[in-house]
């Protein structure tokens, strides 16, 4: 059956290490991690990515002041891709345009802070804040969003751990198909560097980053990773039907070519390669596509001890066949975990690929893990490829979740 | 506690919960409402923090009380002075 062609028309992106593409391109090029250490209630300090966009960009002070972190991030990107889309909101039917966004988690961060606030009063309850259900419901970042843009249209947010990033790409796509609308926010987002919660977690699961130079705490495939960086950011794509984007004249970053979701069905925390490595090979067939056409393999490794490895595993397995690897990075190296925002931050930071065919290198290896070493691994320099037609970005995340997103250069 | 005082009170926390606005030309007699974009959920943040920075209570029946900065200069002062 041929698919509807989706394309992305525009990027808005904040990440620990720049707040726009260009910016975030420079520094993944460059080598320039964003990694800082932030005091984490109860904890002290510890690394962790922190963006530094002006929330009074697009909103008021009041607004920022009502809304949540994740809500302000998400307005920024929000904004941010429209204007790069160039598309004319305002003269659009705004009940046909959809904002869907990927999370990891919500309402931890405001929650835990209303906690904190009532240890103030003896944990009374009349000090609890009459905001939090508002900022806690699972929808807020999106909501968020509809109200900055007026947007009348289906505005929600889309569940899977650290796999979000990519799910808010492939449920926007899939919505654009059904007709369901006709213009889409898409991407992940995150906030979780201010919950203590998700870093006392972390620790007691042994899978913390340490490090005392914070900017080599997040080191993926290095035999001395430690554990995860926990950073926030977010990255919003606009995505439209190819028709419509080429009506209006729109820049267009690339296509969506392809995309799989599948379940370990195995552990709480435990990735499984195998269902991982059936989760590209799916994404691949998808995009009508063998593993001979993928150029550049952007990988989730989280610089967890395990979780690496097994990604490793998979990967190799899948492209065992192929005489020349595909290149292969990660951008978590630079960023740290943007938990929801992981999958559609790293991915942007790897369109410009197709462009400048130059691929931004995985930093901090030192001592390269042997049970990482797989061909096509791009380490601690940028290479400039032969060939990039297509990007494959892997998203895993907690509970067994699996994202596989492919995008090829564009050719009308 | 003087009416004035506890006016400047209640700008103060105003000018928290609307930092947008610009309250140096506040009719006292209008309704806050009626000059500043406060709505209901702005009403119950001027209840909270009078709550928490003054530890005075006002009770739903007596929100109304709160339409005006003279309403509530005349309404809190009392409470106030009971604090003192």
């Amino acid at each position: 059956m041929k698919q509807t062609r989706i394309v992305i028309t525009g990027i808005g992106l904040t990440a620990p290490n720049g707040n726009s593409l260009t910016e975030f391109r420079q520094n993944l090029l460059a080598g320039v991690s964003g990694i800082t250490t932030i005091d984490v209630r109860y904890m002290g300090r510890h690394p962790a990515g922190m963006c530094t966009f002006d929330p009074l960009k697009y909103q008021k002070k009041k607004d920022v002041r009502i809304g949540t972190r994740v809500g302000g991030i998400s307005i920024y990107c929000a904004r941010e891709a429209l204007a790069d889309s160039g598309f004319k909101l305002d003269e659009s039917d705004k009940s046909r345009v959809g904002i869907y966004l990927g999370i990891t988690e919500h309402g931890n961060v405001e929650t835990e802070q209303e906690v904190f606030n009532i240890s103030q009063f003896k944990y009374d309850t009349k000090f609890w804040s009459h905001h939090h259900n508002p900022r806690t419901v699972a929808n807020n970042a999106a909501g968020e969003v509809s109200l900055n843009l007026g947007i009348t249209g289906p505005a929600y947010t889309i569940g899977a751990a650290c796999a979000a990033g990519n799910m808010g790409l492939i449920h926007a796509a899939q919505m654009l198909r059904l007709g369901e609308v006709d213009f889409a926010f898409a991407g992940g987002v995150s906030e979780s560097p201010q919950t203590f919660g998700i870093f006392a977690g972390f620790k007691s699961q042994n899978a913390l980053a340490v490090h005392e130079d914070p900017t080599k705490a997040s080191r993926p495939f290095d035999k001395a990773r430690n554990g995860i960086v926990i950073s926030e950011g977010g990255c919003i794509y606009t995505i439209e039907r190819l028709e419509d984007a080429q009506a209006r004249g729109a820049k267009i970053y690339g296509e969506i070519a392809g995309y799989c979701v599948n379940s370990d069905a195995t552990d709480y925390v435990l990735p499984n390669p195998e269902r991982q490595a059936q989760c590209v090979r799916k994404a691949i067939a998808n995009a009508g596509m063998t593993v001979e056409d993928i150029d550049l393999v952007n990988t989730h490794a989280t610089s967890t001890p395990q979780g690496d490895i097994q990604e490793c595993l998979a990967i190799a397995e899948v492209f065992k066949s192929r005489s020349t690897p595909p290149h292969i990075n990660n951008t978590k190296s630079f960023i740290g975990h943007t938990m929801g925002a992981a999958g559609a931050l790293e991915l942007a930071g790897n369109l410009p690929s197709f462009d400048d065919l130059i691929i931004h290198p995985t930093i901090n290896i030192d001592n390269l893990d042997p049970q990482c070493d797989i061909p096509g691994l791009v380490i601690n320099q940028p290479k400039v490829a032969k060939r990039v037609c297509a990007i494959l970005n892997n998203s895993f995340g907690m509970l067994g979740i699996n994202s596989t997103l492919i995008i090829k250069r564009f050719a009308a | 506690m003087t009416k004035d005082n506890c006016k400047k009170l209640v700008i103060d926390i105003i000018s928290d919960i609307a930092p947008d606005e610009d309250l140096s030309a506040i009719k006292p007699e209008i309704r806050l409402r009626d000059q500043l974009q406060l709505d209901s959920m702005d009403f119950l943040d001027i209840v909270m923090e009078l709550r928490k920075r003054h530890g005075i209570e006002v009770p739903e029946a007596d929100y109304g009380q709160l339409a005006s900065l003279e309403s509530c200069a005349d309404y809190l002062t009392p409470k106030f002075a009971a604090k003192a």
